[in-house]
């Protein structure tokens, strides 16, 4: 900043931009007398409610009603003589996370960046420091994060190797589903679990991802067919999306829950866990469309019209053409309404699903744990918090990765 | 090529052809689905021994509700009952909205602000409360904050005006006598009567170059004076504890409401932030350093220059977030308050008649919706860039 040319010294140089802790404090805490009133004020309240905070979680708080319901927590009624296979879907996933992660990142220069090791240090303190009565799930945990890092050191290697290998990616994640629909549901030489059983983490997660994966094209069909210049289809389209948005989530989901074996043939009673996903998948493709169509709105003319002159038929026009950049552009605002299906998820506790939320209220009705409100929410909080702020984060990171060839 | 024949497109590849018979299939399907539907409704139906109609609304509701603002006794009917839970649910609508606005405006500029730690307050409330459901944070209200507070013999007391337990919470509230009501009368033709003066001075003050000071002293005077009326004119009964440790007087707000309205509004509160934020950034930075350059202050320039203009994109945006919250009130069910949404699952279990209350349901939820977007379009309306 201070960089003078010697030749025009007659000139005064610019003000010094001063620097340092005390000139920072006094810029940013202390610049007015109100300022400081504030400040003072600010860091009185702070540090008390941090004491208060401090007091209840070590003296008043009993933290028994975790670390006791631990299992249940995170995979519900599941029989334990079959959490294996909960295990094996953590390390699919872990693996595809990992092999995702560095096809990603392969073109920058380091993985392991400063932010990354202090993650994955934080996580491995994290996870020893968390009291339970076995030890080895925490080893198993440990060997899952090994194990996602070794797949991303792997993935960037390979990257390079095989080019295509992103593709390869997608179709893993893709089958994954199925892999883990087998493993959680059973059949086909593994002990069935009814979906009765299914709860916790594991189902709360289940029912966003699958609800996720199937209003993804129904959302983009609609929001398609609002743009589209047949009437009749518009019109269909603007009714469904605005009668959905209108009308709030729980009422969908009753409708779910309630009407939708009045509607089907006799005989006929879908799961519930499949009930919930239908609510789900019907509200959140609505919103879906929305996000896609504002993405549709910013692909000028001009591109469809080139593609038309090429001689590219509707269809190929949309997928080749229109949608690649329109959803591109929307990322932000898709992986936002996948954050808010996932805390919606929340709400299936109101029509009795024993997803994380639901499981709590169960644990809670314990008369063992009395009025431990406060532990049990704050811990499932900070679960659903830890997820979304990945997500966010994770979305933004993508975004910045994919935009590098517009810039 | 040469004769008409060749010259003709085939049929598939026309797309008048196209066009009309896509539409022609998308109604066919809809009719189609809808029919099977119909069909297989009107067999459950039959089953169920349920004849579609409204009038089972005029039976006795015999469910008794948590709170109402109407008189409402388990022996009136489901009308009776439907419409106090609406009224119970307009109720958090428009407190929410006020205080939501509120909390959410203060936290957008906070962001701003020149203090370190006010911006640190700001970003990290808008984090913790986005990323986690609100359906979990009402829960924590209710459970975690509101009912934990005491029992009513050991409640808390706070200057003797407001009075918090488990009962509920008991603040002040004027009176109901005719005189309270001509003072509200008196304030509110005060209030149009200061917008009017308000916008006469800004015009004397634009196009003739006029000071303003005489109306700014007949301003300050009204506000004086209005501040006295509600002091002194509208009565305020405070809640008094009786022998028996009962409390009278005053209004009672039950730990549901307060639970509901408080997350509703944080969790809003939150959304409106965010959007406050972007709608201030995105005024160009050349207007800050204009206002600064002219010598206002950072809070003036906030206020009369950037303020202004962020409220284009800052309007259009909190339609989405009133309606979030207007449907949002729906989880009341959750902790027990009995809004529209619960009172309506309540008259289906009762009456079991799914098909009349979902329709209930949707065409209600989306008259408010559509009274939101009026009134926010008109609110919208009046912030656009006016061109001559």
């Amino acid at each position: 900043m201070t960089t003078i040319n010697s030749q025009t010294n007659d000139i005064a140089p610019p003000p010094q931009v001063r620097v340092g802790p005390v000139a920072w404090v006094r810029q940013n805490l202390f610049s007015t007398w109100y300022n400081s009133l504030l400040t003072l004020i600010l860091c009185g309240i702070f540090f008390q409610t941090v004491k208060s905070v401090f007091i209840w979680a070590t003296q008043i708080a009993q933290w028994q009603i975790v670390i006791a319901n631990w299992p249940l927590y995170y995979v519900g009624l599941f029989p334990k003589e079959q959490y294996w296979r909960i295990w094996i879907i953590l390390g699919a996933i872990a693996l595809l996370s990992g092999l995702s992660w560095g096809v990603v990142v392969r073109n920058r220069p380091k993985l392991f960046t400063r932010v990354v090791l202090i993650g994955i240090g934080v996580s491995c303190v994290a996870l020893m420091l968390v009291p339970v009565k076995t030890e080895y799930p925490k080893y198993l945990l440990l060997g899952m994060l090994a194990l996602l890092v070794g797949s991303a050191w792997g993935g960037k290697q390979a990257a390079n190797w095989i080019p295509k290998l992103g593709r390869w990616i997608s179709l893993a994640w893709f089958l994954s589903f199925f892999l883990v629909l087998w493993l959680l549901a059973g059949g086909l030489g593994l002990e069935e679990v009814s979906t009765s059983k299914w709860g916790g983490l594991t189902l709360t997660i289940f029912m966003a991802v699958t609800s996720i994966a199937i209003c993804f094209p129904i959302g983009v069909l609609l929001a398609l067919g609002r743009q589209s210049s047949l009437p009749v289809v518009r019109w269909f389209c603007i009714l469904y999306i605005e009668f959905i948005r209108g009308i709030p989530l729980i009422s969908i989901l009753f409708l779910g829950q309630v009407m939708v074996p009045l509607f089907l043939p006799e005989g006929v009673r879908p799961d519930r866990v499949l009930r919930a996903i239908v609510g789900l998948t019907m509200f959140s493709s609505a919103y879906l469309a929305e996000n896609v169509r504002g993405g549709l709105q910013s692909i000028p003319r001009g591109q469809v019209e080139a593609a038309r002159a090429l001689g590219f038929n509707t269809p190929l026009v949309l997928g080749l053409i229109v949608l690649p950049q329109a959803l591109k552009a929307v990322i932000p605002a898709i992986v936002g309404q996948f954050i808010s299906l996932f805390q919606d998820t929340t709400l299936l506790a109101i029509v009795g699903l024993v997803e994380l939320l639901g499981i709590s209220n169960s644990i809670l009705a314990n008369p063992k744990f009395l009025g431990r409100y406060a532990e049990v929410y704050l811990f499932i909080g900070i679960i659903y918090w830890l997820l979304c702020y990945v997500m966010s984060v994770g979305s933004r990171r993508l975004e910045k990765t994919l935009n590098v060839d517009l810039r | 090529m040469t004769t008409d024949r060749n010259n003709k497109i085939p049929l598939w590849r026309d797309r008048r052809f196209w066009r009309i018979a896509l539409q022609i299939m998308a109604v066919v399907i809809f009719i189609g689905v809808v029919a099977v539907l119909g069909y297989n409704l009107n067999r459950s139906m039959q089953q169920l021994g349920i004849k579609f109609g409204f009038g089972f609304l005029e039976n006795a509701a015999s469910f008794d509700i948590g709170e109402s603002l109407i008189d409402y006794d388990p022996t009136d009917s489901y009308y009776r009952v439907l419409l106090a839970g609406l009224i119970n649910s307009l109720r958090v609508m428009i407190l929410g909205f006020i205080l939501t606005t509120v909390v959410g405006v203060a936290a957008g500029i906070a962001s701003f602000s020149e203090n370190w730690l006010v911006r640190q307050l700001s970003r990290v409330y808008v984090e913790i409360v986005r990323n986690s459901p609100l359906l979990l944070q009402l829960f924590f209200w209710y459970f975690a904050v509101f009912f934990s507070l005491p029992n009513p013999r050991e409640k808390i007391d706070l200057f003797g005006a407001v009075f918090l337990s488990k009962r509920g919470i008991y603040v002040p509230w004027p009176e109901n006598t005719v005189a309270v009501w001509l003072w509200l009368l008196v304030l509110v033709v005060g209030a149009i009567a200061a917008i009017f003066l308000w916008r006469w001075r800004t015009k004397l003050m634009v196009e003739q170059a006029q000071s303003g000071q005489q109306q700014l002293r007949v301003l300050i005077g009204m506000v004086i004076a209005a501040i006295f009326i509600v002091i002194i004119g509208l009565g305020w009964q405070k809640p008094q504890v009786l022998e028996n440790g009962n409390i009278e007087g005053g209004i009672r707000l039950t730990i549901e409401f307060s639970a509901l309205l408080s997350g509703l509004v944080f969790y809003t509160g939150a959304f409106i932030a965010e959007i406050v934020r972007g709608g201030i950034q995105s005024v160009p930075k050349g207007q800050w350093e204009a206002a600064r350059s002219v010598g206002l202050k950072s809070g003036l320039a906030m206020r009369l220059v950037v303020f202004p203009q962020a409220m284009r994109a800052i309007v259009p945006a909190l339609n989405s977030q009133y309606i979030n919250l207007a449907k949002n009130s729906s989880l009341g069910v959750a902790i027990g308050y009995a809004d529209f949404y619960s009172v309506s699952n309540t008259t289906f279990n009762q009456s079991g008649r799914p098909i009349e209350i979902f329709l209930i349901l949707m065409v209600t939820y989306l008259a408010i919706d559509s009274l939101i977007s009026l009134g926010m379009n008109w609110a919208n309306k009046s912030v656009q860039i006016k061109e001559r």
